[in-house]
């Protein structure tokens, strides 16, 4: 009897901990989305079951990208397991383009495996047939793995749903407020604490290899820079950057061995670039105005920053070895805190029109100024960061005196909120691949 | 004009101070800054310049001007406005008269925009504050300019009525 309970009671709390951390719904939908229907995959072996349902993270993930729309399991009438059970004519008739079937049998060392098949409807066609280890701790990231492939297959670009997301927490008032940086996996779940603070804490940037985050926190009084070690959680403690005034915005070069970070040291902020085995410092900007929010392009020859030397704050680009700054943002009054897609095509930014802040991006494979396109819908839209396959955008807001996080599909069409934590959520920050 | 004149009276107090330890420094009116728009109709005009002793701590808490210790500022600016002359001139008096004090000047932004660059805001208005320190011949060698950004809010709805409470400059003395 009290086993049982305990069963219950495991089963039970991983699913609170997925009511809790993603919002039901698609906030907009994709007329041109491909539809695709992931059948139940039941649990075939003589264990205690898995505590996820995996047809529905796979679902889920596929929804959030937006170029999905995954069938509602309600709506599914067969539940087929194996392809060679499949009837064609019945998910044609269900207008589906994709199908996905499969189930959880016993792995070995007490793990599990997802073994799972991907058919095209039209072509009544078998296009992947795979067996993906899942480790009885971690259902959810296998899951993750096997929305990466199928999502590979079918658009030919590497899905970004097993990544993670960094971000900070503020939660309590007054004297009692305490700031955390957290990190999660790209849907929200499994929140860990990598850092907890009386003091502010933001800017949490991805080291390339994902092994590292670069922060800002205000433990020493002001603002100081940290690099910590996500394994250990060594380096919290040690700033590797405290000079006098504003030390911020940090940002790892692509290789991994340098930071961008702002600092003010000179009466001013001014973008540098630090060696990180060195510590030794290299200014990029001289200006009066402010320059901040460095981000690298992917061939790390160039920065991309913030500046107000134009009167408003703006967009520039500069060469990492310093010189001319060239602006790059010609639309909207107001545009702040780059982000760059992984070809360095595309760049969304805060874009700023009187009280209202949204999520603009700049396409510019285009050539030209670019195109832009507005992908949020304010009014206090700030720090987008792109996945690493550039399909998604996560960005922070607020809704009444809360800050919240949404992840919106790079076309703007498919958005949705993650509820990740009772407090305030603010600072997201996209992963690199695992 | 009125706050050039200010100022001259007071560099003037301070060079005859210096030339002459008996004379004593003068105190901006406490009222000055209330008194502004009144006195602005009646042209160009001196701040009453009240004899009185030389600022200790416990004016910290009891003086009606030096208890003022925010100056607030309009949307992306860092301009210091000119009703907050006044704070200014009597804190610049309290750093002149306690060569052991020690400011702190701590910038902040509203939540509109990024968050880094309202650091950089911050600053900006921590110095525009320090600037006006050093133009009342403050030792602006004793005050700290940091910025908090827009990382502590007193004041939390996404409004103007909290924004303006949020675009400031807060005076503290790490040693009064």
């Amino acid at each position: 009897m009290r086993r049982i309970l305990m069963t219950c009671l495991l089963a039970w709390l991983p699913l609170q901990a997925m009511a809790q951390a993603l919002d039901a719904g698609v906030v907009v939908g994709n007329e041109s989305a491909l539809s695709i229907a992931i059948v139940p995959m039941p649990y075939q072996g003589s264990r205690t079951a898995p505590a996820h349902d995996v047809a529905k993270v796979i679902r889920d993930d596929l929804n959030q990208s937006g170029q999905f729309k995954s069938l509602d399991e309600a709506a599914i009438t067969e539940k087929p397991l194996r392809g060679a059970d499949v009837r064609f004519a019945e998910w044609k008739k269900l207008k589906q383009d994709f199908l996905v079937v499969g189930r959880i049998v016993d792995g070995a060392d007490g793990n599990f495996s997802i073994q799972y098949e991907l058919m095209d409807v039209a072509k009544q066609q078998s296009l992947l047939s795979l067996s993906m280890p899942a480790r009885a701790s971690n259902v959810r990231r296998a899951a993750h793995q096997v929305a990466d492939q199928i999502y590979e297959k079918i658009l030919g670009v590497r899905g970004a749903f097993d990544t993670r997301i960094a971000y900070v927490t503020a939660t309590g008032l007054g004297q009692g407020i305490e700031y955390r940086l957290m990190v999660a996996d790209s849907d929200g779940f499994n929140p860990q604490t990598l850092v907890r603070s009386r003091e502010p804490l933001l800017s949490p940037a991805w080291s390339p290899d994902g092994k590292r985050i670069a922060y800002v926190s205000f433990q020493k009084g002001s603002s100081a820079v940290y690099i910590v070690e996500l394994a250990t959680g060594v380096g919290a403690t040690d700033p590797v950057s405290s000079a006098k005034g504003i030390n911020g915005a940090p940002a790892f070069s692509p290789d991994g061995t340098k930071l961008a970070l702002t600092l003010s040291k000179s009466g001013n902020p001014e973008i540098y670039i630090m060696d990180i085995a060195s510590r030794s410092l290299k200014q990029v900007t001289t200006h009066f105005g402010i320059d901040t929010e460095a981000v690298w392009m992917p061939d790390g020859q160039s920065l991309l920053f913030t500046s107000d030397r134009g009167g408003k704050p703006q967009i520039y680009q500069v060469s990492a070895s310093g010189g001319e700054a060239k602006r790059i943002s010609f639309s909207g009054e107001y545009n702040a805190r780059a982000t760059v897609s992984f070809d360095g095509k595309k760049i969304a930014m805060a874009q700023g029109a009187g009280n209202v802040y949204r999520i603009a991006m700049l396409d510019r494979s285009f050539g030209g100024s670019g195109r832009w396109q507005t992908i949020s819908p304010g009014n206090l839209d700030e720090s987008p960061s792109f996945a690493p396959n550039a399909s998604m955008i996560l960005y922070a807001t607020k809704q009444g005196r809360r800050g919240v996080l949404y992840a919106v599909s790079a076309d703007g069409r498919v958005r949705q909120r993650l509820v990740l934590s009772d407090g305030d959520v603010r600072e997201p920050a996209w992963s690199p691949y695992r | 004009m009125k706050t050039q004149l200010k100022i001259a009276l007071l560099l003037t107090a301070v060079l005859l101070s210096a030339c002459n330890k008996k004379v004593k420094e003068e105190a901006v009116d406490p009222n000055a800054g209330s008194a502004t728009s009144e006195q602005s109709n009646a042209g160009d005009q001196g701040s009453a310049i009240v004899e009185e002793g030389a600022f200790g701590p416990s004016d910290l808490d009891s003086n009606t001007c030096l208890r003022q210790r925010v100056v607030y500022f309009d949307y992306d600016q860092d301009m210091l406005k000119p009703e907050y002359q006044a704070i200014v001139a009597c804190h610049a008096k309290y750093l002149r008269d306690r060569p052991s004090a020690r400011m702190r000047l701590e910038g902040h932004a509203d939540e509109r925009g990024t968050r880094e660059y309202n650091m950089a805001l911050g600053e900006r208005r921590g110095n525009g504050v320090n600037a006006a320190f050093s133009a009342n011949a403050a030792d602006t060698g004793r005050i700290e300019v940091v910025s908090s950004g827009e990382e502590r809010p007193v004041c939390l709805d996404s409004d103007e009525s909290c924004w303006s409470q949020n675009r400031r400059v807060e005076i503290s003395y790490s040693v009064k």
